[in-house]
C-alpha cells in the first residue's frame, strides 16, 4: 500500500474509533446513534436472519433496471440534443438547473399512474440518472477532435462506421463519466422512492425501522446501504481513472 | 433573438406534450397546464404562501452561506497541501456520492425537527462540490504564479487574497454554482421530512392530500425559480471561464 493509502486508512480508522468512543462513553446517547461496532453486529445479525435477502434483491434489481434505462435514455437524448444546436441552446439552462429540483416530487404522481409496484421506483431512478448521462454525452461528442472526424471522411467512411470506429471510441471517457453519474443518481433515486412510498426494499426497511424507533436495525441497514453505494462508487472512480489514463487525457 | 424565439417554440412544445399527457392519464394523475398555471397564480396570491417561501429561503440562505464558506476554506487548505489533498480526495468523492436522503433519520436524531435540521441537510448536499472544485482550482494554478507570489514576499493572507483566490476564481465559482443547486435540493428534501413550514412541506402536504393541481403548481414554481437562478449562474460561470 502507498504512503497516502496508509495515512488515509489511519485517518478513517481514527475517525471510527473516536465515534465508537463517543458512543461507548455516552457523549452520543444511544437514542441518537449506536456505536459503529454495534452497527456492524446488527448488520451481521440481519444477514444471518436471512430476512434481508428479499428486500436486498428487490432494491438491487430495481437499481439495475433504472441504471440501464437511464444510460440508454440519456445517451439517446444527449445525441439528439447535440445534433440540434437550436434545441441545445434552449435546454442548456434547464439541464443545468435539473438537479436543483427534487425530482422525486413526481414520485407520488408516478405511483398513481403506474401503480404501487416496482415500476414507479425504476422510472424515478431513471429520471434521476438520465440527465447526468445526457450532459456527459453532449460533452463527449463536443470534444471529439475535429481532425478525427476529418480522418473519417478522408477514409470515406459511411456514417455508421464513423460512429462505431471513430466517434464512440473518441468520446468514451466522457461517456464513462456519464455512466458513472447515471449509476450514482439512479441508485439515489430508487432508494429515495423506497423511502417515500413502497411495499419493499432497503429504503422502506430503513424508514420503517426509524418510525419504529428501532435504532439497531436502522443503523445496521444504513451501514449496508452506504457500504454498497460507496463500494460501487469507489470501483467506478477507479475504472474511470483507468479509462482516462488509457485514453491519454488524465 | 433567435434563441428567444426557439425558447418560445420549446415552451409551446412542452405545453402541447403536457396537455396530451393530461388527456391520456386523466385528472387524478396530472393536472392540465392551464389548471396548474391558475393554481400557481392563486398560490402566489394567497396569504400563507410567502411565509412558507420565506421559511424555505431563510434555511436555504444559511445553508448556502455555511456550505460556501466551509467549502472554500477547506478546499483552499487542501489545495495548498498536496499530501492532504491526495489523502482526502477519495474520501470527499465517496461522501459526495452517498445517497444523502438515507441520512435523514440520522440528521433528525441529531438536530431534531426544525430549521437546524433543514440547514444541516442543505449543507451536507452542497459543501462537497464547492470543496472539490476549489481544491482542484488551487492545485491547477500555474506554478509560476505561485512562485511570483513568493518572490514578491507576500504574506500568506496576501497571497490567498490577491493571488490564489483570483487565479482559481472560475473553478471556485463553478463549485459554488453546483453547490447552490444541491443546497436548494437538500433544503427542500429536509423540508419534505423534517418540517412543518416551507415550500417542501407545502409540497408534501399537497401530495398527501392527492391535490394534483396544487402539487404540480408547486413543482412548476420551484422548477422555474431553480431554472432561472441556474441560467443566471451559468451565464456568470461561462463569462469567468471565457475571460481568462
Amino acid at each position: 500500500m502507498t504512503r497516502v493509502g496508509i495515512i488515509r486508512l489511519i485517518l478513517v480508522s481514527a475517525f471510527v474509533a473516536v465515534v465508537e468512543l463517543a458512543c461507548r462513553t455516552g457523549i452520543i446517547d444511544p437514542f441518537t446513534m449506536i456505536a459503529p461496532s454495534a452497527m456492524a453486529a446488527s448488520l451481521a445479525g440481519l444477514i444471518e436472519d436471512g430476512k434481508l435477502g428479499a428486500d436486498l434483491a428487490f432494491t438491487l434489481t430495481n437499481m439495475a433496471a433504472s441504471i440501464a434505462l437511464a444510460v440508454v435514455a440519456g445517451f439517446v437524448s444527449g445525441a439528439v440534443i447535440h445534433a440540434l444546436p437550436r434545441l441545445r441552446r434552449v435546454v442548456d439552462p434547464l439541464l443545468a438547473a435539473y438537479y436543483a429540483v427534487p425530482t422525486f416530487v413526481f414520485y407520488p404522481l408516478l405511483v398513481v399512474i403506474l401503480g404501487l409496484n416496482r415500476l414507479p421506483l425504476i422510472v424515478i431512478g431513471a429520471m434521476f440518472g438520465t440527465v447526468g448521462m445526457a450532459v456527459n454525452t453532449i460533452d463527449g461528442i463536443d470534444r471529439i477532435p475535429r481532425v478525427l472526424i476529418k480522418t473519417a471522411s478522408a477514409y470515406r467512411m459511411d456514417p455508421i462506421r464513423a460512429v462505431l470506429l471513430i466517434k464512440l471510441p473518441a468520446a468514451t471517457p466522457h461517456l464513462f463519466t456519464g455512466v458513472k453519474l447515471a449509476v450514482t443518481y439512479s441508485m439515489i433515486g430508487v432508494v429515495a422512492g423506497e423511502f417515500i412510498l413502497s411495499m419493499a426494499g432497503l429504503g422502506r426497511s430503513i424508514a420503517f425501522a426509524y418510525n419504529d424507533l428501532d435504532n439497531t436495525t436502522m443503523y445496521g441497514l444504513l451501514l449496508l446501504l452506504l457500504s454498497i453505494t460507496t463500494a460501487v462508487n469507489v470501483l467506478l472512480n477507479y475504472a474511470e481513472q483507468r479509462v482516462y489514463r488509457r485514453w491519454g487525457c488524465a | 433573438m433567435n434563441t428567444r424565439l426557439d425558447s418560445l417554440w420549446f415552451a409551446l412544445a412542452v405545453i402541447v406534450i403536457w396537455q396530451v399527457l393530461f388527456w391520456i392519464a386523466g385528472e387524478e394523475a396530472i393536472a392540465s397546464p392551464f389548471d396548474t398555471l391558475r393554481q400557481a397564480v392563486l398560490l402566489i396570491g394567497s396569504a400563507g404562501f410567502w411565509g412558507h417561501a420565506a421559511a424555505t429561503f431563510e434555511a436555504f440562505g444559511w445553508a448556502v452561506l455555511i456550505a460556501v464558506v466551509l467549502g472554500i476554506v477547506m478546499g483552499l487548505t487542501l489545495g495548498l497541501w498536496p499530501l492532504a489533498a491526495e489523502v482526502a480526495e477519495p474520501i470527499i468523492n465517496a461522501l459526495y456520492a452517498i445517497p444523502k436522503i438515507t441520512l435523514y433519520p440520522v440528521i433528525l436524531l441529531f438536530f431534531g425537527l426544525g430549521v437546524p435540521a433543514k440547514v444541516a441537510f442543505g449543507v451536507i448536499h452542497g459543501v462537497f462540490p464547492v470543496m472539490l472544485l476549489t481544491m482542484n482550482g488551487v492545485r491547477t494554478i500555474h506554478p509560476v504564479i505561485r512562485k511570483t507570489a513568493r518572490a514578491l514576499r507576500l504574506t500568506a493572507v496576501e497571497t490567498i487574497r490577491t493571488v490564489l483566490l483570483p487565479a482559481s476564481l472560475p473553478e471556485i465559482f463553478s463549485g459554488v454554482r453546483i453547490g447552490i443547486a444541491l443546497t436548494l435540493l437538500g433544503t427542500l428534501i429536509g423540508e419534505l421530512f423534517a418540517s412543518n413550514r416551507g415550500l417542501g412541506f407545502l409540497l408534501l402536504r399537497a401530495a398527501d392530500r392527492q391535490d394534483v393541481p396544487g402539487t404540480m403548481a408547486l413543482i412548476l414554481l420551484l422548477f422555474t425559480v431553480a431554472a432561472l437562478a441556474g441560467a443566471g449562474l451559468l451565464a456568470i460561470d461561462r463569462q469567468l471561464h471565457h475571460t481568462r
